[in-house]
């Protein structure tokens, strides 16, 4: 009888069924394996603590310090006294209310941010008072704590990554901070380590029950690296001391190792004011400073015309290529006409004969206007010669990104024939159209680094190291990643500029960097400079510029200085670079009169004059 | 009586039985872990509690294989009436636990009359059913049948708890077994198949579909039967559409939200893994992450963190599903249906009519359990809270249960018995 068996065949059938369900639910479908870890497992990233940064000679600048956010979980909370908390916290009952509304849409079960990093005093208050608040509770978090609060240009800041970054990176996951300037963001792959991570098991509300599988897929963080910069922490805060109330900076480096000493640039700013809750308002003030700037890295960004240092090159240049010697005399007559009706002018009196020597000592105008005539015209063409000229420039590492290891720079220019014949027809062109180069004005731009690393580059007669802020763990490290860049010019040829150089100091225009028992070299700049200004070329003070190298023989730091609107070189670019030669080949400086006339020195009313909408004087 | 008792008892079933209440219990245990060391006889854990009622089973045990048969039959309407009595009592004395007043409470320990009503219904349904006059024929028979079936049903829909009131409708497959026109159960398919194609479809299709069909049909036999009439048809599509119109009407004034969300839910008319399909996304999460052998026992992260509700109770398959796999899921789907099967076959070998009746009667409660329960962990059943025989917490359904199983070890045994 058929009705005998409808049961049983109905079960066999439903059993069938859920069979092929299980099938396709287990073995067929992979999705469900997903969902279920979406579900179940919480990983929970641990992060190795950041690498700390010293000073070479191990001082700690860079450390890290614990923040606290007071977190709630709605759930848990009682009734409170609310007045304390608004107290210690210094917020309103209304945005309290506000805040622990939005925790509750939230979340009842997880965690709410309450107030985050909050300030060491406010932490100490509620530490004690924890037990009197449940359902609160403060979550500890490391931020950077700047023990010296100098050099914010080199060591940078982080921030939080953005949503191209997590895009971009695995690594990185939402509220994460990242490196995002300076050393913070070179060596961010050093200084984070790698974060490890922890398996929990949650619940339903999320609420973690405990460690997932015994802990067994957990990955241990791997620690990070600390970091010696090249910076000397002393040396650095001196040179930001002697450019209060100045714009402007300096590039000081160890031209035999290319370590930087000192990058200063003026104004800066405390980097612990990047920490904590008043971050983004600090960090909007600071991008909002478009005048004076305190997130632009003078020393790196600021192309400047080179002015009157320049000079030296044009002399190197003009030996290597034979076109002067040391002899060379140059008849200088307060100036010269270069062409029918233009006149350059010079400090000479009228009727100075120049050599080599006192053309450097004296800055003569005349004298490089001639020398760079007569490299330019040593070619076939006016475009050979100046690219010849160009390369031996690119040599010195101007005209291109230098490639040390901050994020930011500038490339500089040094114009070649292409770009000439751009601007005039080829072959209308020759030396004296472009006379303004031999000089350092024209078209000529350098940024201070490159500034520094060429005078390196002087002082070693031959060759620079690429400059670096980091300084490598061992000298094979150093010797991988730092060769000598060999320039193409006879070592005799250096040190005659050299000689020239030293008698800049000692007879020419920059006598007031002359110290005791040290022998400086160095050149003076008094950079013409233009702004636009409601739409007409408008000529400011000049840059006061000053490169220098000490001792001569055996050089331990060369530098470049230059403060904007400062006037002539020796005004301001000399004395600083001589103090700071003084502070850091002797560790102490004797002119008090001139250290007090530099720290007291201030350039704002220079700076304001552009903008008080009257016509100015400059150069007064 | 050649033979003594022990040799004659179904050892194979006795062994899935045995097998099933175990593995019950180590997946309560599961569900429930807290990371504390287990205490099998603690009766404040729930593993205690379903331990000690396993324990109470056995005693019940003895007496019941040792009783003469036909005490069963005999006793069948005391039973009954005791049974009804305990249902019309939950109104006075009952208890309210999540909604439905279902059990009584006795000093720590709940009990859930509903359970042993089923014993009691299926026990006098066999009693009526094997009496000499009775003939599944007679419209006084079926009513009869009927009546024994929706009484308690009705009383346990007013407790109100829907699921436990659907099992008693499966014992129509009792009646369809010793009798009832096979009519009905093409009746009962063609609503079953008018009412999901009304959720899916909606009316006005079905009309179309019915019209067309029957217009098939009509033209294919009127080929070969020149005399064929055409009002059946159209009496047919008539009564379909009218269902139809009634089941869209039923299904938007009668039942809840709720109701509907579970219809909509399984017929896939609705997507909403957060909130009404909440359970059902959760369960086939848990046991689609099995895979082949599953995460171990005690290791299911679903099962861990609470994210399949009731999971100790009726969805306690999600459990097995998750923590067991593929193997461990099919080896209990496979050893349930074994069991079914088993009783069903065994049943057809008895001589008397109320034994028979009465096997089968439990093996249709089973499976009615069976396949609504675990079907709604697997997604293909609406959403009826009826738990796993056996398998789900619940100390009144596993001693139910377990008495209805050993009724059916005693008359299976002495199947030669007078």
């Amino acid at each position: 009888m058929i009705r005998n068996y409808i049961l049983v065949g109905l079960t066999s059938g439903i059993t069938l069924l859920f069979l092929i369900q299980l099938i396709n639910l287990q073995l067929i479908s992979s999705d469900y394996q997903t969902l279920s870890l979406n579900n179940a497992v919480e990983e929970l990233p641990i992060y190795p603590e950041r690498g700390l940064i010293y000073d070479r000679n191990g001082l700690l600048m860079v450390a890290n310090q614990p923040a606290y956010d007071l977190m709630v979980i709605p759930e848990n909370l009682n009734a409170f006294d609310t007045l304390e908390i608004e107290t210690i916290l210094n917020i309103s009952k209304s945005e309290l209310n506000s805040i622990l509304k939005k925790a509750f849409t939230y979340s009842r079960k997880l965690p709410s941010v309450v107030a985050r990093q909050i300030s060491k005093e406010q932490n100490a208050i509620l530490q004690e008072k924890m037990w009197k608040y449940p359902g609160f509770y403060l979550q500890k978090k490391t931020v950077r704590d700047y023990k010296i609060p100098i050099a914010a240009n080199v060591v940078g800041y982080s921030s939080e990554v953005n949503s191209f970054e997590i895009q971009s990176n695995p690594y990185y996951n939402l509220g994460e901070l990242i490196g995002r300037q300076g050393i913070e963001k070179t060596y961010e792959n050093v200084l984070r380590g790698v974060k490890g991570k922890q398996l929990f098991q949650k619940d339903r509300f999320n609420r973690i029950l405990g460690p997932y599988k015994n802990g067994q897929f957990d990955a241990p963080p791997i620690a990070a690296q600390d970091l010696v910069l090249s910076i000397n922490a002393e040396l650095q805060a001196y040179g930001e001391s002697l450019f209060i109330n100045k714009r402007g900076g300096v590039v000081a480096i160890e031209p035999k190792t290319g370590e930087v000493l000192a990058l200063i640039t003026a104004p800066s700013y405390d980097p612990n004011i990047l920490i904590g809750r008043q971050r983004s308002e600090q960090f909007n003030r600071l991008m909002g400073d478009t005048l004076s700037k305190p997130l632009y890295d003078r020393g790196l960004q600021a192309e400047y015309a080179p002015g009157s240092p320049f000079k030296i090159l044009n002399a190197l240049i003009g030996l290597q290529e034979g076109v002067i010697d040391e002899n060379t005399r140059f008849v200088c007559n307060g100036g010269h006409f270069y062409a029918r009706g233009a006149f350059m002018k010079c400090h000479c009196a009228e009727g100075t004969y120049n050599a080599l020597m006192s053309g450097i000592y004296r800055s003569c105008n005349t004298y490089f206007a001639k020398t760079y005539k007569a490299i330019i015209s040593n070619g076939e063409n006016p475009e050979q010669g100046l690219d010849r000229w160009k390369a031996y420039l690119a040599e010195f590492g101007l005209g291109n990104y230098l490639g040390y290891d901050l994020p930011i720079g500038r490339p500089g220019f040094i114009p070649d024939s292409k770009y000439y014949n751009r601007w005039y027809p080829p072959g209308s062109w020759n030396a004296n159209t472009i006379i303004s180069n031999s000089i350092g004005q024209g078209e000529v731009l350098t940024t201070p680094i490159q500034m520094a690393n060429f005078t390196a580059a002087i002082a070693n007669r031959g060759y620079y190291i690429k400059p670096h802020f980091v300084r490598p763990n061992n000298p094979q490290e150093m010797d991988s990643l730092y060769q000598k860049n060999k320039i193409n010019i006879l070592p005799e040829h250096f040190d005659t500029v050299i000689e020239g150089m030293h008698q800049v100091v000692e007879n020419g225009t920059a006598r007031i960097a002359r110290i005791k028992n040290i022998e400086v070299c160095g050149k003076t700049g008094t950079v013409e400079n233009f702004i636009r200004l409601n739409g007409q070329k408008q000529q400011l003070t000049d840059h006061s510029m000053f490169i220098a190298f000490a001792p001569k023989e055996d050089p331990q730091i060369a530098l470049a200085v230059f403060v904007e609107n400062g006037y002539w070189g020796s005004r301001w670019a000399a004395p600083i670079a001589s103090l700071m030669i003084e502070k850091y080949l002797t560790g102490a400086v004797e002119r008090k009169w001139l250290e007090t006339r530099m720290l007291e020195g201030s350039l704002l009313n220079e700076y304001e004059k552009p903008l008080l909408g009257k016509p100015f004087s400059i150069n007064e | 009586m050649n033979k003594s008792l022990f040799s004659r008892i179904d050892w194979i079933s006795m062994l899935l039985y045995l097998g099933l209440v175990i593995f019950g219990i180590t997946n309560i245990y599961s569900t429930t872990f807290d990371n504390t060391p287990l205490e099998l006889f603690n009766p404040s854990t729930a593993v205690g509690k379903q331990v000690l009622f396993f324990v109470l089973c056995f005693i019940c045990w003895l007496p019941i294989l040792f009783v003469n048969p036909n005490f069963f039959d005999r006793f069948a309407l005391i039973l009954y009436v005791l049974a009804l009595f305990a249902l019309i009592g939950l109104f006075v004395f009952g208890t309210n636990i999540s909604g439905a007043t279902s059990w009584y409470l006795l000093g720590g320990i709940s009990l859930q009359p509903s359970e042993f009503a089923k014993m009691a219904t299926v026990l006098l349904l066999a009693n009526n059913l094997s009496k000499f006059q009775s003939d599944l024929k007679k419209p006084k028979t079926i009513a009869r049948a009927f009546g024994i079936l929706s009484v308690p049903a009705l009383l346990i829909l007013l407790q109100p708890d829907a699921g436990s009131a659907l099992v008693f409708f499966g014992l129509v497959f009792v009646l369809f077994r010793e009798g009832l026109s096979l009519t009905f159960l093409l009746l009962g398919f063609g609503i079953l198949l008018v009412f999901i194609l009304t959720l899916l479809l909606g009316t006005s299709i079905v009309i179309l579909i019915f019209t067309f069909a029957a217009g098939v049909i009509y033209t294919f036999l009127k080929r070969r039967y020149q005399k064929l009439k055409a009002w059946p048809f159209l009496a047919s599509v008539f009564v379909a559409g009218l269902f139809s119109f009634s089941v869209s009407f039923v299904f938007e004034n009668v039942f809840e939200q709720r109701h509907r969300d579970r219809f909509n839910i399984v017929l896939g008319l609705e997507t909403d893994s957060k909130g009404i399909g909440y359970n059902i996304n959760q369960s086939k999460i848990a046991i689609g992450s099995g895979g082949w052998i599953g995460k171990g026992f005690l290791n299911g992260t679903q099962t861990k963190g609470g994210f399949v509700p009731e999971q100790h109770t009726d969805y306690i398959f999600s459990t097995v599903g998750e923590e067991w796999g593929f193997l461990g899921s099919s080896l209990l789907i496979i050893s349930f249906a074994i069991l079914i099967i088993r009783m069903m076959l065994r049943a057809e070998k008895q001589t008397h009519a109320f034994r028979r009746i009465y096997a089968y009667g439990f093996a249709c409660i089973l499976f009615i359990h069976f396949s609504v329960n675990i079907g709604m962990t697997l997604g293909l059943v609406p959403t009826v809270g009826i738990p796993l025989p056996f398998i789900s917490y619940g100390g009144s359904s596993l001693l139910a249960f377990s008495m209805m199983f050993f009724i059916y070890i005693n008359l299976d045994a002495n199947r030669l018995s007078i």
